[in-house]
């Protein structure tokens, strides 16, 4: 093995060794602390305790999560079609454009916090969920892939011109295919940004006295001091955003990893 | 530029100057040295397209193309030479139909469908599918049958010396590799006419030569007419059969030059006294041309 490669190799060891290594020592902190003063649960549970509410309370917070996984990828999926959809007309027409992106700016700036009650007033639980969850996501995704059909290589462009493609070879053809690293970009910050609309739309609907996701399981417990449950549902949304975000990067990695920059491996 | 036209002002050998002298003269390959266009038929027939009294203003103001005659005739090697500025890519993205003109007319051949095949200077590949794809873009957006693109592709890629390439993305590929399948995308329609906005002038010296020389051979083997952009004056008096020396703002031409060497043309013709004589003259033409416009 020669030294360059075996600096690679190091580095990459490093790169999954190190946050692992942060991680167990953080834990083990938490651990000490709780057990030197002494904290009770209802203060700081330490990580022991926390995780034997996990296996505890497993059927009530397996229910939760499979609730909070369907309302974010649904909302996931609404958002990824409405925001490429919404990029793609208002690409075909300025008039479209003009006409509808200032309210799709304006529905992103507003706290999604703000509307949710609102959200829940006008629509069945479940629906107003999926709304806030789409309405959290879809603007990076509609942002992103704008951008992305916009960037066109001009070259490129008169090529098609000059080979007499039609518009909707142009679209499916140059454009979406120019845009793609864009859209898988705008894809990744949704998949995160549909949980934490979930969450959130979770949250306003459980003060109002209905649902079942983890994050009405947290409010719920929150209420009751049951404070170790409310680490684990934490804890099971955190890991649901790690895999959500990992899933994507692996996508994004598959679909462009044999033309794109940002997914090329380098030999150094 | 500057540094191309010492390089030729260096060429003073007596030899060369003997050269310069009969071109000059007239008495160089028997032939004369005119402006007017009909001294300069090295090709044969009506042209394919003929540009008469060309404008091109640009919304902002920018006079690019002024009374700009130009007749590209079937078979010729054209190029269009001056500096930067001059309009020569304008005045070929005119014939190619990608902007129109403000004045004046461009008339095809009769029977001559607008059939064009275009070279960027960039090889403007699309990065995200294979070179196989690259090259029948323009059939598939023609709906070409895949059986007859799939021939005319490795046709087309063969001709470039990129048969074994063919499922290798652009970005695997070396820059002349890259301009080699852009060349190889606009053999695949058979086009008779190939429009160059100075393809290798972003490559390397060494990959430009072997570009050169290959692109002669295709265009030899294949008999298309190809109007080649270029600031270049060696790779202009390399590549072709005339020249077309441009002024800058407004770009229209300046002077017209033949250059007689027989094909085909190699690394000979390259260190000749006779390529280093026409440098000259072709540089000297340029200069005058800038100094023209200034």
């Amino acid at each position: 093995m020669s030294a360059p490669e075996r600096t690679a190799n190091g580095g990459r060891v490093l790169r999954y060794l190190l946050p692992v290594a942060t991680l167990v020592l953080a834990v083990a902190i938490w651990h000490l602390v709780v057990q030197i003063y002494a904290l009770p649960p209802y203060k700081l549970p330490g990580p022991v305790l926390v995780a034997q509410t996990m296996v505890a309370d497993w059927d009530v917070l397996s229910t939760s999560l499979v609730a909070t996984l369907v309302t974010t990828f649904e909302g996931f999926l609404l958002a990824v079609a409405g925001g490429v959809g919404l990029a793609i007309l208002f690409n075909l027409s300025r008039l479209i454009e003009y006409s509808l992106y200032p309210f799709a700016v304006v529905i992103q700036v507003t706290p999604v916090l703000a509307i949710a009650p609102l959200l829940l007033i006008y629509l069945p639980q479940q629906g107003a969920v999926l709304v806030c969850a789409w309405i959290v996501a879809f603007f990076p995704v509609l942002a992103n892939t704008t951008l992305g059909l916009s960037s066109v290589d001009h070259n490129l462009a008169d090529l098609f011109r000059l080979y007499g493609a039609s518009r909707t070879q142009v679209l499916f053809r140059l454009k979406l295919p120019s845009a793609l690293p864009h859209i898988l970009a705008g894809i990744r910050i949704a998949g995160g940004l549909s949980l934490v609309g979930a969450v959130v739309a979770e949250i306003a609907a459980g003060s109002a006295g209905a649902g079942s996701g983890l994050a009405f399981r947290i409010a719920e417990a929150g209420y009751r001091l049951n404070i170790p449950r409310m680490f684990a549902a934490l804890i099971l949304l955190s890991i649901s955003g790690i895999v959500i975000f990992f899933a994507l990067s692996g996508l994004s990695h598959l679909m462009l990893r044999r033309w794109h920059e940002s997914a090329v491996a380098r030999d150094a | 530029m500057e540094q191309s036209l010492q390089a030729v002002a260096a060429l003073g050998k007596p030899a060369v100057q003997a050269i310069v002298a009969r071109i000059r003269h007239g008495s160089w390959r028997g032939t004369a040295l005119s402006n007017s266009p009909s001294s300069l038929r090295s090709a044969a027939g009506p042209p394919i397209v003929a540009l008469r009294d060309v404008a091109k203003t640009f919304a902002n103001g920018v006079e690019a193309l002024a009374g700009l005659d130009l007749d590209v005739r079937p078979g010729e090697f054209v190029s269009l030479l001056g500096p930067s500025g001059c309009g020569k890519s304008t005045a070929l993205r005119l014939i190619a139909g990608l902007s129109e003109p403000s004045g004046g007319a461009i008339a095809w051949r009769d029977g001559a469908a607008r059939d064009i095949g275009f070279v960027f200077q960039e090889p403007t590949l699309m990065p995200w599918t294979t070179v196989a794809r690259n090259v029948a873009l323009p059939l598939s957006l023609r709906h070409v049958g895949t059986s007859g693109a799939a021939a005319r592709v490795a046709a087309a890629l063969d001709r470039v010396g990129l048969a074994a390439f063919r499922d290798a993305y652009p970005r695997e590929l070396s820059g002349g590799m890259r301009m080699r399948v852009s060349i190889a995308r606009a053999l695949a329609t058979d086009a008779d006419l190939l429009l160059m906005d100075e393809p290798f002038a972003a490559l390397d010296e060494i990959t430009r030569f072997k570009l050169n020389n290959d692109l002669l051979a295709v265009w030899q083997a294949l008999g298309k007419t190809v109007v080649f952009v270029t600031h270049s004056v060696f790779e202009s008096v390399y590549l072709s059969g005339r020249i077309v020396v441009m002024t800058p703002r407004p770009g229209r031409v300046f002077k017209q030059l033949a250059i007689e060497a027989p094909y085909p043309r190699d690394e000979r013709f390259r260190t000749s006294a006779e390529y280093a004589a026409y440098c000259r003259l072709v540089a000297e033409a340029l200069s005058q041309a800038m100094g023209v416009a200034a």
